[in-house]
C-alpha cells in the first residue's frame, strides 16, 4: 500500500531493528525448516511473506530482497525496477519520471538509508535480478544463508 | 576510405577502418585525446529514419574538424530510428570515432552483450551506458519495457567482457571487445546530494568517462564538481558536461517539461524571452556556458547536444574557443566524393 510504504521508509530504523531480530530467529529455525523440508515450506511461507511485505512495502516477491540496503523502499516498485537507482529522470519535486503521482522510490530509499545503521549509500552495485527467483520466499532464503554463514549447519 | 552505396547496399573498401600510421584507430580516438589531457568536445548525431547510410555520413560531415567523437543515440526518446550499433559501424568505417549509446529499456542482458561484441567487431571502440527514458515518452507507448540491466550493471557487464573476457554467465569470450566505457550522469536531478556517490558507484563498476545531461545551472554544477573533486573522481574518470543551444524560450519550456531530467532555470528563460533573436541568444548562452564550464577544475570536456540545430555545432565550438586552437582529426577528408 502506497501510504504504508512511505511510512516504512520514514521508519526504516525501527524496521531494521525488528528485522535483525526476525532474521536471527529465522536462522535459528533452520534445523526445523530442514526437518519439515524447505521445498514444502516454500508456498505457505511465501504466501505469508507476500501478505506482510506487500502491506508494508508493496513487495513484489522478487525473491532476492534488498530492503535492508534500500532504506526499506522496495526497488521493484520503480517502473524501471532499478536495483541501483535513481535514474536521471527524477522530476524536480522528487516524483517519478514514469509515474508523476508517485515519489521516486530511490528518493525514498535515500531518506530511509539515512536513518539506518550504518547510514549512507550503498557500497557495491546490486547485481541484475535473477528472474527465476520471482515468487520465492526471501525469508526462507535468508534462513538458509544465515544458518550456513554462521556455521549453525555442520 | 569512404563507404560507397551501390544499388542501395553499403560497400566497405578493404581496410577502411585502418588508421594512419602512428595514430589511434578511429574507434579509440576519444580515449587517446582524453588520456593525452586535451579538453574534448563530443556531440550527438540524430539517428535518421532511413536505410540509407549516406543520411548518417551527410550529417556527420557537418561536425568535421570540430568534434572528437560523435554519439550515436539508441532509441532516443523511446522512438525507433536506425540502431546505434549500425550507425556506429557506419561512422567507424568512415573514419569517425563513434560513441555507441546503449539503453537498457529495449533489450535484455543476452541481446546487449551480443550487441557489444558485434559493435566491437565493426570497429566501435566507445560506448555510453544509459538506463533509458520511459517507454511512454515515445511514439510506441504500448511497448513492453525491458530494463533487465541498468546503467551501473551495464557498465559492469561490459567491463567484464573486456577485462575478464567473459559474459555475465561466466562463459568465455574468445576475443574480448576493446571498449572505452562511458556512463551518463545527471547532476541536476534530485536527489542532488547523492549524485556524486552515484558517479562513484559507476566509476567503481568500470566507467572511464562520463557525459552528463544538459547543464544550464552553473552553481549546481560547480557544487557537484566540488564534491566530485573531493572524492577524487575527476582523476579516475574523464567528465564531459552536457551543453546545448536553446532555440527559444518556448523550446526551453518544452524541454524542461518533456525531456526527463532536464532542468532549465527561470532566469535563462527570462533572458531568452527578452532577446530580439531568441535562437541567436540561445546559442550565445551555450557558448558562454561552455566557456565557464571550461574553467571548472576537474572537467575534461563538453558534450554538445544541439537538438534540431546540428548545423550550428561547428560555429558554437569555434565561437567558444574551448578547443584552444586544437583541430580534432577529420575523417576521410579529401577522399570524400
Amino acid at each position: 500500500m502506497y501510504a504504508l510504504r512511505s511510512w516504512s521508509a520514514t521508519h526504516a530504523d525501527l524496521l531494521q531493528r525488528f528485522y535483525a531480530v526476525f532474521e536471527r530467529a529465522l536462522a535459528r529455525a533452520d534445523p526445523l525448516f530442514r526437518w519439515v523440508g524447505y521445498d514444502r515450506l516454500e508456498r505457505p511461507v511465501a504466501r505469508v511473506e507476500k501478505a506482510v511485505k506487500g502491506l508494508l512495502f508493496d513487495c513484489r516477491m522478487c525473491g532476492q530482497c534488498v530492503l535492508s540496503e534500500t532504506g526499506m523502499s522496495c526497488p521493484m516498485n520503480c517502473p524501471k525496477t532499478l536495483r541501483n537507482g535513481p535514474c536521471g529522470g527524477v522530476r524536480g519535486d522528487g516524483t517519478c519520471e514514469v509515474k508523476p503521482d508517485m515519489r521516486c522510490v530511490w528518493v525514498e530509499a535515500e531518506r530511509g538509508r539515512a536513518l539506518m545503521q550504518p547510514a549512507g549509500g550503498a557500497a557495491a552495485i546490486s547485481p541484475p535480478v535473477d528472474h527465476r527467483l520471482f515468487g520465492r520466499s526471501s525469508w526462507l532464503r535468508a534462513a538458509r544463508e544465515q544458518a550456513a554463514s554462521h556455521g549453525v549447519r555442520p | 576510405m569512404t563507404a560507397r552505396v551501390e544499388n542501395g547496399s553499403l560497400e566497405f573498401p578493404p581496410g577502411a577502418s585502418d588508421s594512419s600510421p602512428g595514430g589511434p584507430e578511429p574507434g579509440q580516438r576519444l580515449q587517446a585525446i582524453l588520456r593525452a589531457g586535451h579538453f574534448a568536445v563530443t556531440t550527438e548525431l540524430p539517428m535518421p529514419d532511413s536505410a540509407d547510410p549516406q543520411c548518417i555520413l551527410r550529417r556527420a560531415r557537418a561536425f568535421d574538424g570540430w568534434v572528437d567523437a560523435i554519439n550515436a543515440t539508441d532509441g532516443s526518446g523511446a522512438n525507433p530510428h536506425v540502431s546505434s550499433v549500425a550507425a556506429s559501424a557506419v561512422l567507424a568505417r568512415a573514419g569517425y570515432c563513434p560513441v555507441m549509446q546503449i539503453t537498457c529499456r529495449d533489450r535484455n542482458r543476452i541481446a546487449i552483450q551480443s550487441d557489444v561484441l558485434g559493435a566491437a567487431m565493426l570497429g566501435v571502440g566507445a560506448v555510453l551506458c544509459l538506463t533509458g527514458d520511459r517507454v511512454g515518452a515515445g511514439d510506441h507507448p504500448g511497448a513492453k519495457p525491458v530494463f533487465d540491466l541498468e546503467g551501473p550493471t551495464l557498465i559492469d557487464a561490459i567491463r567484464r567482457m573486456r577485462d575478464d573476457a567473459r559474459y555475465l554467465s561466466g562463459r568465455v569470450i574468445a576475443d574480448p571487445p576493446r571498449m572505452f566505457i562511458g556512463a551518463a550522469e545527471n547532476p541536476f536531478a534530485p536527489p542532488l546530494e547523492s549524485r556524486p556517490q552515484r558517479l562513484r558507484m559507476k566509476i567503481e563498476a568500470g566507467a572511464q568517462f562520463v557525459q552528463t545531461q544538459y547543464c544550464f545551472d552553473l552553481p549546481v554544477l560547480a557544487e557537484f564538481m566540488r564534491r566530485v573533486r573531493e572524492m577524487g573522481l575527476d582523476e579516475k574518470a574523464h567528465i564531459l558536461i552536457g551543453v546545448g543551444p536553446l532555440a527559444s524560450a518556448g523550446a526551453a519550456r518544452w524541454l524542461r517539461a518533456n525531456v526527463a531530467g532536464v532542468h532549465v532555470p527561470d532566469a535563462l528563460i527570462t533572458r531568452l524571452e527578452g532577446a530580439h533573436d531568441q535562437a541567436a541568444e540561445g546559442r550565445m548562452i551555450c557558448v558562454e556556458l561552455m566557456q565557464q564550464i571550461r574553467e571548472i577544475k576537474g572537467v575534461s570536456g563538453v558534450h554538445l547536444m544541439a537538438f534540431r540545430q546540428e548545423e550550428w555545432v561547428a560555429g558554437i565550438v569555434r565561437d567558444s574557443g574551448v578547443l584552444g586552437g586544437r583541430k580534432p582529426a577529420r575523417s576521410g577528408a579529401g577522399s570524400r566524393d
